[in-house]
């Protein structure tokens, strides 16, 4: 499996990050280096093997259906790039 | 005395602390001017010298009156993946500008609530993706060790580069890493320190910047096997916060260290002997062969048979589990912005310039096998291998204890010499399979190499088995009886 600059494109479109046109021959190199490495995977027989999810051996744990925290908006706005009053902002996403 | 308390670990410290041969705040001191004196080595990302004292000064308030914590006045490097309430946290990475945390994680929680004293917080590959601490947006990491007669700069390993680099330069008393392919080991063995990765789900992982998470725990990176298991006990323990941490409860790590092997047997899995190992290693590890014979041990050859499969499913499972976890960054919340003309371009154009080449590789091969149509292909087929692997341990143990391997396939190399990302991964060949079976590893400095180089040996052990681990690490550490230090070229 190979990939292209055009695959590579639409990579990073999918992934929301910003590769300029000059890099993607460049790129593509290095995705289908690492590709060509995990390639090996496919000769292996895995027949009726479940996949493995979690290395955990019990499973989750409930708790009681009751408000443990909030009342933290002050806190949790205090990092963002931008605000107005109680709201994250974002580029005007309709007309 | 200030150069001398820099060289004190945990141990020493608790007894001179206790006898009141210094206070907390004078241990302290001694730190802040070594730190002053080694920026060179650009260990830290963020120093905290206010903060710092203030603890230390509190610290000695409480050993004043009697009631002491386990890591009383002991000053900790932190690596800067773990949230800080009000303290910088980057992950080493653009993306994170300015993010102070509203809050702090369980692991960091622990040790204050222990007593301990944070220096600063130490730099890494960012979001913890590298092996040689080259992915820092605030610069490489330099290893305190250098080859004999050169003066060459070489990394300290990677991901937790700059914890290894600040515990090997007596930069901290001991530091946390974080450890998702090896990123506690493999810097550990480059650095001569000691670092355990315990169990999944012993020590918490919430407030920890996320990047594998089911791969990913947090360990101490201490100058001794007794240090790090005495540092572990505060880190380790049940959180409710993250619901794969276990509420088994913690024991006294520190107490069950005898170095006494007598009916312990202990696998060497021959497949870990790869084309092309350097003659070094091979003689290093079948020296600790020896050395835990000499402690009692019944030494046997068992065989692993999927290891060579490992790299590849790690290359897919972590980058997966990265390209999602990884989605968080996207300019609104918190960290940078860069502005576009509408809410796409805004994501594309914050996560293009806020994440560097390995993190920005990472998360196209993640979502690449994510995506729609290749799925089955590569991240289940992972899957499967991960299960085969995680077998063939559980397997070994029936009939071993624990095992020994080499913890890296190499020494500390120099800075940018691995230029291709694949000769990068495969420096994790012995330890990502540790993480793909949740399992305990620790390494332990064995000696020197021909160049004068630190050289580390892994214990991997079975489930919450870390006193075991840390036991059999205590064994080699006494034989081996690694007393080397780096010469301090790097003090200004």
């Amino acid at each position: 499996m190979s990939v292209d600059p055009a695959t590579v494109k639409k990579i990073a479109r999918l992934a929301r990050i910003r590769v300029d046109e000059a890099e993607l021959p460049a790129l593509a190199a290095e995705v289908n280096g690492i590709l060509h490495f995990v390639e090996q995977l496919q000769s292996v027989d895995v027949e009726g093997v479940a996949p493995l999810t979690s290395v955990v051996h019990r499973s989750l744990p409930l708790r009681d259906d009751v408000v443990t925290d909030g009342g933290n908006a002050e806190a949790l706005l205090a990092n963002a790039p931008d605000r107005i009053e109680c709201f994250f902002t974002v580029p005007k996403v309709v007309e | 005395m200030a150069g001398d308390l820099t060289k004190l670990g945990i141990v020493e410290a608790k007894a001179g602390l206790a006898a009141k041969d210094f206070s907390a705040v004078e241990l302290t001191r001694a730190f802040l001017d070594a730190m002053d004196g080694s920026r060179a080595l650009n260990a830290y990302i963020t120093e905290t010298p206010e903060l710092a004292l203030e603890q230390a000064a509190r610290s000695d308030a409480r050993i004043a009156a009697g009631t002491a914590g386990p890591l009383e006045g002991l000053p900790i490097g932190v690596k800067d993946l773990f949230c800080t309430k009000g303290v910088l946290t980057t992950a080493a990475s653009h993306i994170l500008d300015g993010f102070t945390p509203p809050y702090e994680s369980t692991v960091t929680s622990n040790l204050w609530r222990d007593g301990a004293v944070l220096l600063g917080k130490l730099n890494m590959d960012e979001f913890a993706m590298g092996g040689s601490n080259e992915n820092s947006y605030y610069g490489p990491v330099v290893n305190p060790w250098r080859r004999n007669g050169d003066t060459a700069a070489l990394v300290p390993g990677g991901s937790s580069g700059g914890s290894a680099a600040a515990v090997a330069a007596d930069l901290c008393i001991a530091a946390t890493g974080t450890d998702t392919g090896g990123s506690i080991r493999q810097p550990a063995a480059f650095t001569g320190t000691v670092g355990i990765k315990p169990t999944y789900g012993r020590c918490s992982r919430f407030g920890i910047v996320a990047f594998a998470s089911s791969l990913e725990q947090a360990g101490p990176m201490t100058k001794s096997v007794t240090d790090a298991a005495i540092l572990l006990g505060s880190m380790a323990g049940h959180d409710p916060h993250d619901s794969t941490c276990v509420p088994t409860p913690v024991p006294d790590y520190a107490a069950a260290l005898t170095g006494d092997l007598k009916g312990k047997r202990i696998g060497i899995p021959k497949e870990y002997r790869v084309d092309g190992m350097p003659a070094e290693i091979e003689s290093w590890w079948a020296k600790g062969a020896e050395w835990l014979r000499d402690a009692g041990a019944e030494v046997v050859e068992i065989s692993l048979p999927h290891t060579r499969h490992a790299l590849p499913a790690y290359y897919i499972v972590a980058p997966a589990e990265a390209s999602s976890n990884l989605a968080r960054y996207d300019g609104v919340r918190f960290g940078l912005r860069v502005p576009g003309k509408d809410l796409n371009e805004m994501y594309e154009n914050t996560r293009g310039e806020g994440f560097g080449p390995e993190v920005r590789r990472r998360i196209m091969i993640g979502t690449y096998v994510l995506s729609a149509g290749y799925y089955d292909a590569y991240y289940s087929r992972a899957q499967k291998l991960r299960r085969l692997i995680a077998n063939d341990f559980e397997t070994a143990f029936e009939t071993v204890d624990a095992v020994l391997a080499p913890t890296a396939p190499s020494a500390a190399f120099a800075s940018g010499e691995k230029a291709d990302p694949v000769s990068m991964y495969l420096l994790d060949v012995f330890t990502v399979t540790a993480n793909l079976a949740g399992l305990p590893a620790m390494s332990v400095p064995a000696g020197l190499s021909d160049q004068g180089l630190p050289m580390g040996l892994q214990v991997i052990g079975k489930p919450f088995d870390e006193a075991g681990v840390l036991n059999v690490g205590f064994a080699l550490e006494r034989a081996a009886a690694f007393k080397a230090k780096p010469a301090a070229w790097w003090r200004a």
